[in-house]
């Protein structure tokens, strides 16, 4: 059965039919294709590489970019195709994320002409991965005193240093790595196999079960100079990047509780207790409708914040505040939903278990949750509260 | 070579309709559509067909007002070519339905016709069938396999039959529907959907098709199925010869 979204406020007035046939499209496939996968990867811990290449097929990688075997869709319809991925689990979202808007996007945007030429048609087809690589075990928040170096030796770079926490680490075929060079910080791209680059898979994982991460270790790893992104100068470069993994978050995070809303909706309609289905008591008619509430109103801040983007009048603080409460918001829906469905809400045949246990991580990359409000309160009030390295 | 392939707009498969009030007339208000199942098996064959040989252009056709437009562009961003949308707005009978089909038919020669077996918002499962009737031309109904000969004067179909599969040998040009095995449509590519934007959608107004005849049949109402009564539990096999019994079943 296709899944019948919420939609309250008939928002799906105010898309194009081309984006609705985007996401009817991803719908489909998530529904056929990789919801009978999912619970089982999360409970292996395994990301499900059969699905790269009908995901690539389907056109979702790097979707948004134009030029290079990319879809060139428009902002809308690519929240949308996300939002539809992440109801299916946010570990498949994350991997088209990562793929698309932060390593594909790391290239379109600060590569040459070659090195685009290069990965993007294949990256875009799904017969190469790229990771991101700007988190380090001792700078997570405040990457700009990352300490990966690199170093000019000739006409190469000599590149030191260790990256953690990056998703699709253990399986990329290149990785945009951020380094200090020359006194700002730097893209480079260093493929797998490069002598002294090496990546650790992060076993342990009780969230995003589904995407791989893994330890980046750089240790005199030599690369050829024209494998440094040129118009990478400055931090300003990797938020780029993080700026349209965030836009694409914001509308996931919506596909995950529109997950959950639709399972505790239909349990509470046929779990009897007391003699009356539970969904006839105010106390589970409220749960469910402050989810409809809180979803209807991340449904327009997406649809909002994609007109924005399309007419490129998005300001970064605002893709901050959509991250920030969206994940927040399907986060509380996911909770309310396990607490909804009883005993049941811990199982694995359920969703909302799963969907809880992923937006923890979602809630934290990209930026966590504080690291948001710290960004809009630096707006709102023009004072930094960072702290003194901010 | 070219392939047409006649597709109709109907509600989502799993769609709640209700009926108004007296009875007059669906409540489609707030119901998504898409393509019929059926049609969009035989779009998928016309585009293996395509892919397999090469030099062949799928049209899509679609008799109904401007909203069925939108089926028309996903059966294009699933690959087909090009569409034509015959307008009109209000109820046509199979008849005059396959009338304007076959005029589209006449004007675009193609070499096949591909259809879905039926339509799954009344299930009459007559379009097709007149529509050949209509050409003068061989059909093949309910197909599960269909294979074209080297030269394409011929196709060899599988069809569907109550007792088994019948297979069917049928000199082209013919009009083939598809049956539920028939293959399994893609899913429209991001893309497919992006290029769909640029394919032509031409429209014919049902008046330049010349004479459909008046209406045989028209619907007159609707009616819901009532609610099965629900079960009782009995104990024991003599409690149900009984009820059985009582209830004169046996
Ligand atoms: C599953 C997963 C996948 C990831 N994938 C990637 C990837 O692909 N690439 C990549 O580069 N990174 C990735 N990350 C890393 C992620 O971006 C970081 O975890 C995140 O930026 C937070 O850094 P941290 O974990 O070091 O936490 P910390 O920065 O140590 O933060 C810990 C806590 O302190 C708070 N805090 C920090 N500074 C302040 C302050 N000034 N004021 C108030 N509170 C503060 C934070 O809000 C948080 O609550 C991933 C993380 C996870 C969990």
């Amino acid at each position: 059965m296709t899944f019948k979204a919420p939609d309250y406020y008939q928002l799906d007035e105010l898309y194009s039919d081309e984006e609705l046939l985007v996401r009817s499209s991803v719908r489909k496939f998530v529904e056929e294709r990789a919801l009978p996968l999912l619970p089982a990867c999360f409970e292996e811990g395994r990301f499900p590489r059969e699905l790269i290449g009908e995901m690539a097929e389907l056109g979702l990688l790097g979707a948004n970019l134009e030029g290079y075997g990319c879809a060139g869709i428009g902002p809308v319809a690519y929240g949308l195709a996300l939002q539809e991925l992440e109801r299916g689990d946010s570990g498949l979202r994350s991997f088209v994320s990562v793929q698309g808007s932060l390593g594909m996007y790391a290239i379109y945007a600060h590569g040459t002409e070659e090195q685009k030429s290069r990965w993007l048609p294949e990256l875009a087809a799904g017969k190469k991965i790229v990771c991101f690589g700007l988190t380090e075990p001792d700078f997570g928040s405040n990457p700009s005193g990352l300490q990966t170096r690199a170093d000019t030796a000739g006409d190469e770079y000599i590149l030191n240093g260790n990256k953690m926490w990056i998703t699709n680490g253990s399986i990329a075929d290149v990785a945009v790595i951020w380094a200090q060079c020359d006194g700002e910080i730097s893209g480079f791209l260093v493929e797998s196999g490069t002598p002294g680059f090496s990546s650790t898979t992060q076993k342990g994982k009780w969230s995003l079960r589904t995407s791989d991460t893994a330890e980046l270790h750089l240790e005199d790893c030599r690369i050829p100079s024209d494998c440094r992104l040129p118009k990478t100068t400055g931090l300003k470069a990797p938020l780029m990047c993080l700026n349209q993994a965030r836009y694409g978050i914001a509308w996931g995070a919506v596909g995950a509780a529109m997950a959950c809303y639709s399972e505790a909706l239909d349990y509470a309609g046929s779990r009897v207790q007391f003699g009356s289905p539970i969904s006839s008591y105010q106390l589970v008619q409220q749960k469910l409708v402050d989810m409809l509430s809180a979803i209807t109103a991340s449904q327009l801040r997406c649809q909002r914040l994609g007109r924005l983007k399309e007419s490129g009048a998005v300001r970064p603080q605002q893709i901050s505040l959509a991250k920030r409460d969206n994940v927040a918001m399907a986060l509380e829906c996911a909770r309310n939903t396990r607490d909804v469905l009883g005993a049941n809400g811990i199982m694995e045949e359920y969703q909302c278990g799963r969907h809880m246990r992923n937006l923890e991580s979602v809630k934290t990359y990209e930026g966590t949750h504080d690291i948001h409000t710290l960004i809009l309160g630096n707006d709102i009030t023009g004072i930094s509260a960072f702290g003194e390295g901010g | 070579m070219k392939l047409l392939v006649t597709l109709k707009r109907t509600p989502q498969r799993d769609a709640r309709i209700r009926i108004s009030p007296e009875g007059a007339a669906l409540d489609l208000e707030n119901v998504q559509f898409e393509v019929n199942p059926f049609d969009e098996l035989a779009v998928e064959e016309a585009l293996r067909i395509k892919e397999a040989r090469g030099e062949v252009e799928v049209v899509v056709v679609s008799v109904g007002a401007e909203e069925c437009e939108q089926q028309l562009v996903s059966a294009m961003a699933m690959g087909a070519d090009r569409a034509v949308r015959v307008h009109h707005e209000g109820e046509l009978d199979s008849l005059q339905i396959a009338r304007a089909l076959a005029a589209v038919v006449e004007r675009e020669e193609p070499d096949l016709v591909l259809s879905g077996k039926l339509a799954v918002d009344d299930e009459c499962g007559q379009v097709p069938a007149m529509l050949a009737g209509l050409l003068g031309w061989p059909q093949a109904s309910q197909a599960s396999d269909i294979k074209l000969s080297e030269d394409a004067s011929g196709a060899t179909v599988v069809c569907e039959v109550d007792a088994g599969l019948e297979t069917v040998s049928l000199s082209l040009p013919a009009v083939i529907m598809a049956d539920l095995r028939l293959n399994e449509p893609r899913y429209a590519s991001l893309p497919g959907i992006m290029k769909a934007k640029k394919k032509p959608i031409a429209t014919l107004g049902i008046e330049e098709l010349g004479e459909l005849g008046s209406a045989r049949s028209r619907v007159t109402g609707f009616r819901a199925l009532e609610d099965k009564p629900p079960g009782v539990k009995v104990g024991s096999v003599d409690e149900l010869v009984q009820a059985l019994e009582e209830k004169k079943l046996i």
